[in-house]
Order: structure tokens, then sequence, then C-alpha cells
């Protein structure tokens, strides 16, 4: 391996002057499972390496003074689950991050590294897509805000400048009678990578959806927004024909690879499966709460 | 180029070691410690034969640079027996052969540890969620699972 340093400074602005500093040849590091492995199979060679776990701001839980959340880029799924009111509020969003490899990778495995990783087929992002998360990033020159679908750029990629950090994420406050959840579609039980990821987020009156925010995952270079999807959802009963328009709209945005996980017909097919078994669950969790 | 001097806890020990940056915790426990009962099976994160826990949180110590250790407190494999009593899941992993050839055993036993204190009686189901990233080439897992179960009513018993 060729030579590598190492820091761990314990302040936001520290980090962005080294990571700045070394301008293209340093990689952050939060949990570290998707860089080390990288690493490890020589395809990324960062001179430094700034481990960002010290950091206050990228590893607090904190409610915002409007209701919502705010969680550090850096926190690992294992520290959200054990969040006393998280889970509750945002059930797909802590199902998608929980998904996420084995108890040993999710004891440090973060939403913000698995957003920054850049795969179009990383669990949490669906979820917090359709959550409406805000990234919250800081540079050399400043802080700055993007939904989190604005974030990937493609297979690797993100929309982060150079010394850019993605410090947290935001939630917005959540109206009576809303909730999430996150399905994804594998051949195994445990422990595979998503053939299609599909987030959900709904507010419910009574029996009507009143508001809805549709993401997909693995059908595209990156991450999708669905909105076709959500404005077949929005004032409907959640009945059959308004599932089959949101299905269709699903299958109609995926532009999938073709692979030996999955066919492009396949993988379109179950993105519509996956809408209507996802919106099921996040409705039924918004009416029961 | 200059080693990182790293001053952490290893089995509730002060120590300290010299590493390169990019040298795992894996690395350091086996070759620079001499506590080899940590198995590099895949140096990936897939297997779990490195199980060690940090702050006594489960994490593979494959997918952690030695250099993370600073101040915290690491667990592994040889910290588990009391001298020479076996910790009663090494006891109940030996009576009820839940191992044959070994290479997976110090980090399953380290992943169930870690379980058993989080969740003194989980389920067959949360047993077998809890060690999906111990891979056995062995066992075929059914005695394993049952080791853990059979250990966890033990303890429990025990405790009352
Ligand atoms: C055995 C195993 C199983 C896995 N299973 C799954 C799975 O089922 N689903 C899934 O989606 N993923 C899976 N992964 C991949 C990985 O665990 C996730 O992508 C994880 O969320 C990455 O988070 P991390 O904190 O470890 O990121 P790191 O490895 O620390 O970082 C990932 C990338 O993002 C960059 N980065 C991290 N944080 C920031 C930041 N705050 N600002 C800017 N850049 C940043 C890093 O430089 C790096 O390029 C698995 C990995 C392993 C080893
Ligand atoms: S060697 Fe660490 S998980 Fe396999
Ligand atoms: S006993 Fe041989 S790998 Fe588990």
């Amino acid at each position: 391996m060729t030579e590598i340093q190492y820091v761990a400074p314990s302040t936001l602005d520290e980090a962005i002057s080294a990571y700045a500093a070394a301008s293209g040849a340093a990689r952050i590091m939060a949990g570290g499972t998707d860089l080390l492995v990288q690493m490890r199979s020589g395809m990324v060679k960062p001179g430094l390496i700034v481990d960002i776990k010290k950091v206050a701001e990228l590893n607090a839980i904190e409610q915002t003074p409007e209701g919502g959340f705010r969680i550090g880029a850096a926190v690992p799924g294992a520290v959200l689950e054990e969040h006393p009111t998280f889970g509750k509020v945002w059930p797909g969003v802590l199902e998608g991050l929980n998904l996420i490899g084995s108890t040993q990778v999710q004891g440090r495995a973060s939403a913000g590294g698995n957003l920054c990783n850049g795969s179009p087929a990383a669990d949490s992002v669906p979820a917090l897509v359709a959550a409406g998360a805000i990234a919250n990033i800081k540079g050399p020159n400043g802080t700055r805000e993007l939904p989190v679908e604005k974030v990937p750029a493609g297979p690797g990629k993100t929309n982060l400048a150079p010394g850019e950090i993605l410090v947290s994420f935001t939630f917005p406050a959540r109206p009576k009678g809303s909730s999430d959840a996150y399905l994804r579609m594998i051949p195994r039980t445990e422990m595979d990578i998503a053939v299609v990821g599909c987030g959900v987020s709904l507010t419910m009156e009574g029996d009507t959806c009143t508001a809805a925010r549709v993401s997909l995952g693995a059908v595209a270079p990156t991450v999708l927004l669905v909105e076709d999807a959500a404005k077949a959802l929005i004032g409907s009963k959640l009945d059959d024909a308004a599932l089959e328009k949101a299905a269709a709209a699903c299958s109609a945005a995926c532009n999938p690879i073709n692979d030996k996980r999955g066919t492009i017909a396949y993988r379109t097919k179950v993105a519509g499966v996956l809408l209507k078994r996802t919106t099921a669950i996040a409705a039924d969790r918004a009416k029961g709460g | 180029m200059a080693k990182l001097h790293v001053t952490t806890t290893i089995n509730g020990e002060p120590t300290e070691f010299l590493c390169e940056p990019h040298h795992t915790m894996l690395d350091v426990l086996r070759d620079t410690l001499d506590l080899t009962g940590s198995k590099e099976g895949c140096g990936s994160g897939d297997c779990g034969a490195c199980s060690i826990t940090l702050d006594d949180r489960l994490v593979c110590s494959c997918l952690m640079l030695a250099a993370e250790a600073e101040g915290h407190e690491i667990k592994t494999i040889e910290g588990m027996a009391d001298g020479d009593k076996l910790h009663p899941l090494q006891q109940k992993f030996l009576e009820m052969a839940a191992l044959q050839c070994g290479i997976c055993t110090p980090g399953v036993l380290v992943a169930a540890d870690a379980l058993l204190k989080k969740n003194p009686n989980p389920s067959e189901t949360e047993v077998r969620y809890w060690l999906a990233g111990n891979l056995c080439r062995c066992t075929g897992y059914d005695k394993i699972v049952r080791a853990v179960l059979e250990t966890a009513a033990e303890m429990r018993g025990a405790a009352e």
C-alpha cells in the first residue's frame, strides 16, 4: 500500500481544512465499511484519511426547534436504532439503515457514508429521499443545503464539491397520521444487495392520503424520487386504481442495469410490486400512529 | 513515514502500540500484539471471524483502522474467559459440539456474548439475525444457535 496519513480532528472546521488542503487525495471516513473495503481491493488509494467520528456535529442526534430531527451524517445504524423516539417517527428510514449488512457492520455503517458512497442500491437512501430529508453540507466556502435526492450524481459519484463534507440530515416535523416504510427485494433473507429498493412516506387523514413521497433504489444510475407515483397516491384512498397507477409510474421511471442479480424486465416489474407493498405498510403505520 | 503511537485499553489492560495509518485493528491484534484469537476470514466485513467490541459495540476488526483505537476500549476473544474458567458460552459450545474446525468460533463467541449482554432472552430468530454476519463452513449453524439459546437460558437461571 502507498503512504497514507490518518487524522481524526475534533472540530468540523479542522476536518474541513484538512480535507480541503489535501485537494482530492483525501477521503472522509465515517464507519469505513465501504472505504476500507475499497482501499483493501485497491479501488481507492487515498493519501489522507480524515476520520470524522470525533466531530460532535457529525455524531449528534437532535430534535430541531421545528419539531423534526437532525441526525449527524456519521451516526451508525446501531446507535440510531437505540434512540428512544426517532424510529417511532421515521420507522422506514430506520429500517432502511438497519438493513445494511450484519450486526457488526451496523455498529459502524452510517447514513452519510451510505449516501456519499454513491451506490444506486444504497439501502438507506430511498427512505431518506421519501422522507424529504435535507443534507446539510459544509465546505471551505461555507454551508449549503441539498435535498437528499440531489446529492448522488451517478454510481460512485456525488454533487459534493471538493472539500465539502456532509454534516447532517434534517428531517421535517411530521403532521399527525404520517409514517413511512422501506422494502427491498433481495434473493436471500439477509446480507445482500438490493435488486430493487422502495421508500414511501405518507400522511393519511382518515382513509385519504393527503401527502406522499416515493423513491426507488437500484433501478437507475442514482436513487430516484418518483413524483408521478406520489401524485397518483395523493388525494386517493389508496384504492386499487390509485395503486396500479402509482405502480405503473414506478415501472416507467426505471432505467436499470441488466445483470445476473436482476434483468431489466424483472427490476422494472418488481419496482411496481414493491411500491404497492411498501405503501400498504406505510399506510398501516400512518393510521396506527 | 512516521508510525502512529496509539494508547488504548484491550481486555481491560492499558495498551500502547505503534502502527501504520493503513493498518487495521485486526492487523495489529494479530501481528503486533500476538492476540491471534481474532481470525481473518475475508478482510472485507463479510465473515465475522474478526469480531471484537469497540466500547462494547460489536464490530469487525478488519473494517476498523488500528489508529481508531486511540482512547477507546477494545475487547477480544482473549478477554472472554475468567483466567482458567471458561465463559458459559465457551463451556456450552464445547459441551454441545457447536464447532468443528473452529475458525469461526472466536468471532461467533464474541458476537453471541454481545447479543446476550444486550438481550439475555433472545428468540431463535433474533439469534439467527444477530449472527447473520458470522459465517461458518462446518456446523450448518444449528448447533451454534442451539448452544447460544441454551447458554442464555442457563445464564438467566443462574441470575435468578
Ligand atoms: C459486509 C457488508 C455488507 C453490506 N451490506 C450493505 C447493504 O445491505 N446495503 C447497503 O446499502 N450497503 C451495504 N454495505 C455497504 C456499506 O456498509 C454502507 O454503504 C454504509 O452505509 C457506509 O457507511 P460508512 O459510514 O461505513 O461509510 P464510509 O466507508 O466511511 O464512507 C463511504 C464513502 O462516503 C464518503 N463519506 C462518508 N461520510 C461522508 C461525509 N460525511 N461527507 C462526505 N463524504 C463522506 C467516504 O469518503 C467514502 O467514499 C455493506 C458493507 C459490508 C462490508
Ligand atoms: S475478516 Fe473481518 S469480517 Fe471477515
Ligand atoms: S466451525 Fe469451521 S467455520 Fe465454523
